[in-house]
């Protein structure tokens, strides 16, 4: 699904932030992404993504080589991808329904062929009641969940989850974890970058990818 | 509810969901299946200031656009009607000649010119009426008698039949050596070499508007992009096309175009029927005349309707064109 080899990033003439990273992120699984902050663990995310250019290896992102790719077939590998960010990203003009709603709406779907879908999605992560409140006036715990419910809306095969429990109590935290443990189940491929140990430490089970000195270690 | 719908979103995974989000009140889903969400907002932030100053923009360039190409349709039909008029008659001028009788050829002239073929009506100055088409130039109460004050026949031409020009000159040569024919062909060439003059400047000032207002939407384009940067971002993350994310931006400029080029051309529409209202007190004042010769009554006329109306659509339609050219441009430019 996701191979990096000898990926390399570097800012301008700066020494490299990342280094030699060779991994790859199978079907169907699950990991954690860690390290202390300022890791590199958004930017890794971003390569993924394909929104930075790596300065040095190769990336194939679903089989096909990120170099070589074209706009609009990045684009059309984007929307096969969910992502919920660390600030939520959240357009503030826009309702919490017409957020989630946003990647249908990008793809030019028609508003009452995805309604229900987006009106349930939005009920199951309890944010029924605030559908038609804009970001403004909802709480970090409910922004998180509308960029999380944004992510899932398009079911996605990766996805992809900067610090989803960063904003968030601890007993929300939990429930947004069996959330991402059931989607993986289902078959979605899942990467939480995170630094909270205790997050982890609740799925034993899940592949670690840890980040340090801009290099990257496995523990399967 | 109901735990028996399904969440068609997320395919298999219903119960899942269910199962990891048990916290939440279920029970909201049903309730809000009966809302309607309300209309499809634009992806592109409305920014009310920005927004206005741009629509203030475009509408005084309408307004000048549309001012200025009324003119010119103005003018030019004036030029037209002149051209007409003038291209619709001709003259005789019988000058004393030393040796022959001003009189006889005078009216040898007028018989010819009835007999010609062409000529509709013929009219002949008498010597009182010829002596006060010179008042403007030498003033009245001047004795003229000793003057040689050539006479003039007016030719109405037919509409119908055309006039063997060259013929009639001739044969005024053979009976009225003194009398030459004067078809007006310089004033025609003239007063067509004038409008057409003013008639290209307005062209030139009316494209000029039109791209002063295309920079003014551009940079405002850009403005908005970058003001924008962050739906950008998002909207390109969520899996939008460049040319998805230029519709965007090119529906809102369209729009604010539209509203700038209504309320434009609404504006010069007024000026015009004003002016046309206030022209009736010119005329009769000093330089009346002169400005009801230049612009007619400044009556817009169906012409001048039509075209401020087009202004209107062609000002909205490229400012979402400018727009839409700058976004993609920026896009690229990105990632």
């Amino acid at each position: 699904m996701v191979r990096f080899n000898n990926v390399g990033l570097r800012y301008g003439m700066g020494p490299e932030v990342l280094r030699d990273l060779t991994f790859s992120i199978e079907p169907q699984s699950f990991q954690f992404l860690t390290g202390p902050s300022g890791a590199g663990k958004t930017t890794l995310l971003r390569l993924i993504l394909l929104s930075l250019q790596p300065t040095r290896g190769f990336i194939r992102l679903f089989g096909k080589d990120a170099a070589t790719l074209e706009k609009d077939e990045i684009t059309a590998l984007r929307r096969r991808i969910g992502v919920v960010f660390q600030d939520f990203r959240l357009l503030d003009h826009l309702t919490t329904y017409e957020n989630v709603a946003l990647p249908l709406r990008v793809q030019g779907r028609d508003e009452a062929s995805y309604r229900a879908e987006v009106i349930e999605l939005l009920g199951w992560v309890g944010l029924g009641e605030r559908m038609h409140a804009l970001p403004s006036v909802l709480s970090g715990g409910e922004k998180q969940r509308a960029a999380i419910a944004r992510a899932l809306i398009v079911r996605p095969e990766l996805l992809l989850a900067d610090e989803p429990t960063g904003n968030v109590d601890p007993s929300l935290a939990r429930r947004l974890l069996r959330l991402f443990l059931e989607l993986h189940r289902s078959g979605t491929s899942v990467v939480i970058a995170t630094h909270d140990l205790g997050l982890m430490d609740q799925f034993d089970g899940a592949r670690r990818l840890v980040l340090g000195d801009g290099r990257l270690h496995i523990y399967d | 509810m109901a735990l028996a719908g399904s969440y068609s979103a997320m395919g298999g995974c219903t119960f899942m969901i269910k199962r990891a989000m048990a916290d939440s009140d279920p029970n909201a889903v049903s309730e809000q299946h009966r809302v309607i969400p309300r209309r499809e907002v634009p992806l592109v932030p409305p920014d009310a200031i920005a927004s206005r100053a741009l629509v203030t923009v475009i509408a005084i360039m309408t307004f000048l656009a549309s001012l200025t190409a009324g003119a010119a349709i103005m003018v030019n039909g004036v030029s037209r009607d002149w051209r007409q008029d003038v291209s619709r008659e001709m003259t005789i001028q019988v000058k004393p000649t030393a040796g022959r009788n001003i009189d006889q050829d005078l009216r040898k002239a007028e018989e010819l010119a009835r007999e010609t073929t062409g000529v509709a009506e013929v009219r002949s100055f008498s010597k009182a009426e010829s002596e006060k088409l010179l008042e403007p130039w030498l003033g009245a109460g001047l004795e003229l008698g000793e003057l040689p004050v050539p006479r003039m026949i007016v030719l109405r031409l037919s509409v119908d039949t055309p006039l063997d020009a060259a013929q009639l000159r001739a044969s005024l040569a053979r009976l009225a050596p003194g009398a030459i024919l004067d078809d007006h062909k310089l004033w025609i060439e003239r007063l067509g070499t004038m409008s057409q003059t003013m008639v290209l400047v307005a062209v030139v000032i009316f494209f000029l508007v039109l791209i002063a207002m295309a920079l003014a939407v551009a940079f405002a384009t850009r403005g908005a992009m970058a003001g924008s940067r962050e739906v950008i971002n998002v909207l390109h993350f969520v899996g939008a096309r460049d040319s998805y994310i230029a519709r965007q931006f090119q529906r809102h400029f369209l729009l604010l175009g539209l509203r700038g080029g209504v309320i434009g051309a609404l504006a010069a529409v007024g000026a015009f029927i004003l002016a046309s209202l206030l022209s009736t007190r010119w005329m009769a004042n000093f330089g009346g005349d002169q400005l009801e010769a230049l612009f007619g009554t400044f009556s817009l006329g169906a012409a001048g309707y039509v075209s401020t109306a087009v202004i209107a659509v062609a000002v909205a339609v490229l400012t979402g064109l400018t727009s839409r050219s700058v976004v993609f441009r920026h896009l690229q430019g990105l990632e």
